[in-house]
């Protein structure tokens, strides 16, 4: 056993795949996990097994992402699964949606962490109505980057031509959009050409590989100048510790949603509005001189301001705007629909408000992309609601800032999570 | 088309470390009486790690707590005392002896595991202390079953885990809300996997219970599975007894993953540091649960049962 080499970390990459069984998804994140490695023998075993059960001559690999025995039975699945694998240099997140009626729902929920869509297509099928939603929910949800995988060329004959007319008729579709950010590869997930190895039969293919492209994917919040968002989970104030030195200790507890700070620069907390300077930053009790986007910290300010869980620290000329009222694209996730009547409670960042619908503009058909009347929200709905609030929220549009852009909703009678927001311009 | 690409973002382990610290963070925030699951077992010990990154210098907003079979590993249980010692943290045990004296927990048979009736003595516990959360330090690569676990995990009154009725997670918004009675399990380190825990040992530099290392103990081969025996129990009692044929033999092993007497196995390995077994787990060809619980092969679907009877 010779020892790896120490190699760079390029971090860690949340990827979504969007597509049925038809088109070969399962397939393919079982070659991605195969083919890295990730598949160790006695999984590999259990599912060589089950496959000769079901009669198939090959290991199917589609087995590897089948759950829950409750889904077994059913054969779908019926909601999001979490896998992993890593290359050495990179660790991967794959959020896994099933594609079967409850679709929307759930591929929302997977694509809110994810920094990356691949999108499936058969080879045979082209661009059909599911390529459309997955797209359009993908860019809804602010996905940056999409990956369209043109699958199954094992099944026409891996043929150039047919693969040039898919992307074209794609492109066309996704400038109508507006989605920008978008590559394009063929594969054949089953036989393994251009996942991980390149295979012999697309040699007129001359881009990278499937894992190439994703071991070169930025990761969130590499990519944009976004203001500095710290809104406080925690206050830890020690002041029983039998440490003098801890008798005035007051440390803001949470995470850099976006943006970064360093010791010694003015912040402004709200809603209070008062104004201060940032004393030192910590993780652990320890100091460091910069907090950056995704670290989880604790900051001391210079001043004693009252300070609690909800409350959000910025730098000190980059307030968002307080709001009572907010407009949103929502995606509604329970099996009660949205009661116009009712009260809900909104958890934007880590602070919660009571709020009544105002007013349903329109909902989105996520098939045909039409705007249609609406006065009630069903489970995977989604519609351009507006909210009155009880108490302000300090947010920003989704579309420049996902975590101060986006909320929750719950539902208080079973705390139930019932939908989703994006904050519109 | 290429990225370009401009990294300025946090590496791996400090990405699922910070993460970890958010929901730690979200679990005290939200939640009036949460407690830690601390076994002694280097998942937990990495989350003891990420609870002081979340919360010094002040205390954890939330006790330690352990569900002891009675069958532990002596070397497990002396260290768990002696981690909660040094963080100056409450350590709460509780039993499933006290549970089989008060007949709540009924033994099939002398030598049934215990294993799996940690359940019964975990729920009276919650019942006990009122708890409305349980942070516990389990994986989704870990198992089937649990890839679809979420980070906030909903419970019924009865303690029961329901795979339909469990609320969507999105972004970093968790909703660890409950009613009386109901309770969270809050997984803050579920995107890790067995060998990210073990780079974040060797990059914390961890303490870890000896038997994680490689050393010589007296085993025998059976069912395809290396089996310990004669272990000597903290309380004197001898366990694993080999049955009349079998051949007993000094083996050079070490624990993937430690639990009840009666149903870890270890593996056969020379790796007698964190660096080796970093080495060993990249290169390794059988998965953690596949290797070393004896339990979970009883049936392809045996956690997702015992999930929905309120194991962890």
């Amino acid at each position: 056993m010779s020892a790896p080499e120490k190699i760079e970390d390029h971090g860690l990459l949340r990827f979504l795949t969007c597509g049925s069984v038809d088109d070969g998804k399962s397939t393919l994140i079982g070659r991605l996990l195969f083919d890295t490695k990730t598949i160790l023998a006695d999984t590999l075993s259990a599912i060589e097994r089950t496959s000769q059960k079901r009669g198939m001559s090959a290991v199917d690999l589609s087995l590897l992402t089948d759950g829950l025995q409750a889904e077994r039975a059913q054969g779908i699945t019926i909601d999001v699964a979490y896998r992993y694998f890593s290359t050495g240099t990179r660790k991967f997140i794959i959020a896994d949606a099933p594609g079967h009626e409850q679709y929307t729902r759930n591929m929302v929920t997977a694509a809110s962490t994810a920094n990356l869509a691949i999108i499936l297509i058969d080879a045979r099928k082209g661009v059909l109505t599911q390529t459309r939603r997955h797209s359009a929910l993908a860019h809804l949800v602010g996905i940056p980057h999409l990956l369209v995988a043109i699958n199954k060329m094992d099944l026409v004959d891996y043929s150039r031509e047919t693969y040039e007319r898919i992307k074209a008729e794609y492109v066309e579709f996704a400038r109508a959009i507006g989605i920008e950010d978008i590559r394009f590869i063929p594969l054949s997930a089953l036989n393994g050409d251009m996942v991980v190895e390149r295979g012999e039969r697309l040699d007129w293919y001359d881009g990278p590989t499937l894992l190439e492209i994703l071991e070169a994917a930025p990761a969130a919040h590499s990519e944009h100048n976004e203001q500095f968002r710290f809104p406080v989970q925690y206050v830890c104030r020690p002041q029983d510790s039998a440490n003098p030195e801890l008798h005035d200790y007051r440390g803001f507890m949470g995470s850099v949603e976006s943006g970064s700070i360093r010791v010694g620069e003015r912040v402004t907390v709200l809603p209070s509005g008062l104004t201060t300077t940032l004393k030192a930053i910590q993780i652990g009790g320890a100091d460091i001189d910069e907090a950056i986007t995704e670290q989880a910290v604790t900051l001391l300010l210079a001043d004693e301001i009252d300070i609690s869980r909800g409350d959000l620290i910025v730098k000190a000329d980059q307030a968002p705007p307080a709001s009572k009222q907010i407009d949103a694209m929502v995606c509604w996730l329970a099996e009660t629909p949205l009661d116009r009547a009712r009260t809900y409670l909104i958890r934007h960042t880590t602070r919660d408000s009571k709020a009544k619908v105002a007013a349903i503009a329109y909902r989105l058909d996520v098939n045909t992309l039409e705007h249609v009347d609406a006065d009630r929200l069903a489970m995977n709905d989604i519609a351009r609601v507006s909210f009155k609030l009880a108490q302000p929220v300090f947010a920003d549009p989704y579309a420049k800032n996902r975590s101060t852009g986006a909320f929750i909703i719950i539902d208080e009678s079973t705390n139930n999570t019932v939908g989703a927001g994006m904050i519109v311009d | 088309m290429t990225y370009t690409s401009q990294r300025i973002g946090l590496s791996h382990l400090d990405w699922l470390e910070a993460e970890a610290i958010h929901i730690m963070r979200e679990v005290a925030g939200q939640c009036a009486n949460p407690v830690l699951l601390f076994s002694g077992g280097k998942d937990s010990i990495c989350m003891l790690r990420v609870a002081e990154k979340a919360f010094r210098p002040g205390k954890f907003p939330f006790p330690l707590m352990h569900i002891d079979t009675g069958h532990n590993y002596k070397e497990v249980v002396d260290f768990r005392d002696k981690r909660a010692a040094e963080l100056s943290e409450r350590l709460i045990v509780r039993s499933v002896e006290d549970s089989m004296k008060r007949g709540t927990v009924v033994l099939k048979h002398e030598n049934e595991s215990r294993n799996k009736h940690q359940s019964v003595t975990l729920l009276e516990a919650i019942e006990e202390f009122g708890f409305d959360c349980c942070i516990g330090g389990a994986r989704r690569d870990e198992e089937k079953a649990r890839a679809k676990e979420r980070i906030m995990s909903f419970r019924d009154e009865f303690g029961q885990w329901d795979p339909k009725n469990q609320r969507p997670e999105l972004w970093n918004l968790y909703n660890a809300r409950s009613h009386k009675g109901e309770n969270i399990r809050a997984f803050p380190i579920s995107n890790w996997t067995e060998m990210d825990v073990w780079q974040y040992i060797e990059r914390e530099q961890l303490e870890l219970p000896s038997i994680y290392f490689a050393h010589t103990r007296p085993v025998v081969m059976r069912g395809g599975a290396i089996f310990p025996v004669n272990v000597e129990l903290a309380s004197g009692e001898v366990l694993n007894i080999p049955k009349a044929g079998e051949a007993v033999i000094d083996l050079q092993v070490r624990f993937r993953t430690v639990g009840d007497v009666t149903c870890t196995a270890p593996v056969e390995s020379d790796a007698d540091t964190v660096e080796k077994i970093v080495l060993e787990t990249a290169t390794t060809t059988i998965t953690e649960r596949g290797a070393t619980r004896l339990d979970d092969q009883t049936s392809e679907a045996s956690m997702e049962q015992r999930k929905k009877e309120g194991y962890f």
